[in-house]
């Protein structure tokens, strides 16, 4: 007996709709038994996880803290893989964005006298141009030399990541920082304004705000304009994208830009939002998460504010379990891959059905 | 620069190469299939952790050894069943089983310790070096080449036998044959499904065996993100090495002799900044994969199997 698997007339949208939610269902069940051999109550793990996400306004405040960065990293994935260009490199160019968010308090402007907002706006464009610079690395590599992006954009993050530590333990260590490791702090008025009250309890910034408008845009030039068609066919069926007369370089490069442009704006929130310094604990792996929640979203931009919110919360829960039960915070980490697992295995169902074949009948 | 410095620098980079021929030779034997893992970094890490787990309880490196090898065919195989029989996208399937890896390891090694504490600090069992009779005794390379770790020893013998199995055996020849064109090996009776299972589990088994090497022999004991991304590096020397074992050797001694240099470097107290001396390896990957892939195309030679990342299904092939 075997199984085998027939394509289906049309996509089932009843399946394509239970995949992720059986995905996430079958994950818990996976990380509870990793839970349960570890010596701990999974129902009472997960339940101190859901608290730590959504339980208090304080909790469900910080979970969009670090939706924030997820959702930018995440638009910037899912762009890059919207043409088949596979960009791993969205951690570097995040820390890309936040290493040119504190150079221009810090030493580009540091006598100036220009009103907070001003800086703020001159930072956020420092850091989409910077992280568009490190994106234009590979991409131009991709486009013009055929290399493997998946690779330099790989390297580039370890790269991005050394030179971070090296700068603020370094040479833009604050001298008066009693030896902590970070630039010194920034004037006041340069902070990112929080959302009001009614919406957040503490430190939910204007960074929410970007990732929303960038999600909306990207959208709307995906499906109304000539350049999101060329992107969308790219994707689909290059070969056809090349017979149509589409330039794949053009399209690699530009995309790119603007994948690492928006990765270094999660950089640039962390920076500028939170830390308002450069410091330790800016590269987190938001880098990697971003991928699967592309993935997950079907790279749909609107798609990924969703997830990357559903996967803050896996995260703010984890480090609860952490801090209340002694679990270790990767367990957070571990779910996530886990249930990219089970929705890569469940795609098959939506396009096949799978039939069970008795071995009599093949031998037939 | 005189023979000791010489014959030391040798050493440390059969050692810092190690791990990389094996995770490198695992890869080739998995993409010689037409299956790309991407993997490779989580399972690494895992057989890392697992080895050093295994060994360190157990109180045996042997063990340890084959713990690690265990895991990353049970890991490999997840990535088999996964992109074979349900057809997923190779690339993503393998940053999935490289997340998760990495966060599994992430959280055995704060169970694995004794009595369910972390692993990071503490000492276990490792391979020490074992002089071999008479070879150990010829002036300069005797001394770097074979007064070395058991597992060193190892990958000495396995790069022949993946060359040999590959390019003179039959199922050498089936592997090649799945991994250029799935449809003409079916057609000649090779069974594809079967042999890309076993040749991406094999691939597996080699490389948790690498990883095992970092935690139980090249730097003993357990830290958080001890691969550093060598399993990336690997990934780009299966390329360099344009998927044949023999040349592997060429790219995992550069980048073994790129470590080598950079510990040198550091222990001579260079003025030059220990943060660029450790992004050397990275911007080392990226040069040399640009060169190779310029160098390719300019000889009009793609190395690669003309399947490798596509799902073979009988009943479409075109």
């Amino acid at each position: 007996m075997r199984i085998d698997f027939e394509r289906r007339l049309e996509p089932s949208r009843l399946i394509a709709f239970l995949v992720p939610i059986l995905s996430v269902i079958l994950a818990l069940v996976v990380g509870g038994s990793l839970l349960l051999a570890a010596g701990a109550d999974p129902v009472e793990t997960y339940r101190a996880m859901f608290d730590g996400a959504f339980g208090t306004k304080y909790a469900r405040s910080e979970m969009l803290v670090k939706a924030i960065p997820l959702m930018l990293t995440g638009l910037s994935v899912a762009i890059a893989f919207r043409m088949l260009f596979w960009n791993i490199g969205a951690e570097g160019q995040l820390v890309i964005g936040a290493i040119a968010t504190a150079w221009v308090p810090l030493f580009l402007l540091r006598e100036s006298q220009l009103p907070g907002s001003v800086l703020l706006v001159l930072m956020g464009v420092a850091a989409f141009v910077g992280g568009a610079l490190w994106g234009l690395v590979p991409a131009v590599l991709k486009a013009f030399l055929r290399v493997n992006e998946i690779i330099t954009t790989l390297m580039m993050n370890y790269i991005a990541v050394l030179l971070m530590d090296y700068l603020y333990t370094g040479p833009w260590k604050d001298r008066q920082g009693y030896g902590f490791p970070g630039t010194a702090s920034f004037k006041e008025i340069i902070s990112l304004p929080r959302l009001p009250e009614w919406f957040s309890a503490g430190r939910v910034h204007l960074g929410i705000v970007v990732a929303v408008v960038a999600a909306l845009l990207i959208w709307l030039v995906l499906i109304r304009t000539k350049w999101g068609y060329e992107v969308r066919v790219i994707g689909e069926n290059p070969r056809a994208a090349r017979y149509a007369g589409i330039s794949l370089a053009r399209n690699i490069v530009l995309v790119m830009m603007c994948s690492g442009g928006l990765a270094a704006l999660a950089g640039y929130g962390q920076v500028a939002g939170i830390a308002f310094r450069l410091q330790k604990g800016i590269a987190v792996g938001d880098g990697f998460t971003a991928i699967i929640i592309a993935w997950l979203a079907k790279l749909h931009p609107l798609g990924v504010l969703i997830v990357a919110i559903l996967m803050a919360a896996l995260s703010v829960g984890g480090d609860q379990i952490t801090i209340t039960m002694g679990l270790p915070a990767a367990m957070a980490r571990v779910l996530q891959g886990a249930i990219l697992f089970f929705v890569l295995g469940g795609e098959i169902f939506v396009r096949y059905r799978p039939r069970i074949v008795r071995t009599a009948d093949l031998a037939e | 620069m005189d023979l000791a410095l010489l014959i030391s620098i040798l050493t440390v980079t059969i050692q810092a190469g190690t791990s990389l021929v094996f995770a490198t030779v695992g890869e080739i034997l998995t993409e010689r299939s037409g299956i790309l893992n991407l993997g490779l970094e989580g399972i690494m890490i895992m057989g890392a952790v697992s080895g050093f787990a295994a060994a360190y309880h157990s109180g045996s490196l042997l063990v340890g050894v084959l713990v690690a090898m265990l895991v990353g065919a049970l890991l490999a195989s997840i990535h088999a069943f996964l992109t074979v029989s349900l057809r997923t996208d190779q690339v993503v399937t393998g940053l999935a089983l490289t997340l998760f890896g990495g966060g599994l390891a992430s959280f055995l090694g704060q169970r694995l310790g004794p009595g369910g504490r972390p692993l990071v600090g503490e000492v276990g069992p490792k391979f020490l070096k074992t002089p071999l009779p008479a070879l150990s005794d010829i002036p300069f390379l005797g001394q770097a080449l074979f007064k070395q770790d058991a597992l060193v020893y190892v990958m000495y013998l396995l790069i022949p036998l993946a060359a040999y199995y590959i390019y003179k055996t039959r199922p050498g020849l089936h592997l090649r044959a799945v991994g250029e064109n799935p449809a003409a090996a079916d057609a000649m009776g090779v069974n594809v499904t079967r042999t890309r299972y076993v040749h991406t589990i094999v691939g597996g088994m080699l490389i948790g065996l690498g990883g095992a090497h970092l935690s139980l022999a090249y730097t003993p004991g357990w830290t958080e993100n001890l691969t550093g991304g060598r399993g990336w590096i690997a990934i780009a020397l299966v390329i360099f090495a344009t998927w044949d074992p023999l040349r592997a050797v060429f790219g995992a001694v550069l980048f073994g002799g790129v470590n080598a240099v950079q510990f040198r470097l550091q222990a001579a107290g260079t003025t030059v900044p220990a943060a660029f001396l450790g992004m050397m390896p990275y911007l080392f990957t990226i040069i040399v994969l640009v060169v190779i892939t310029w160098w390719e195309a300019f000889r009009k030679r793609v190395g690669a199997p003309a399947a490798l990342g596509l799902p073979y299904v009988r009943e479409e092939r075109g």
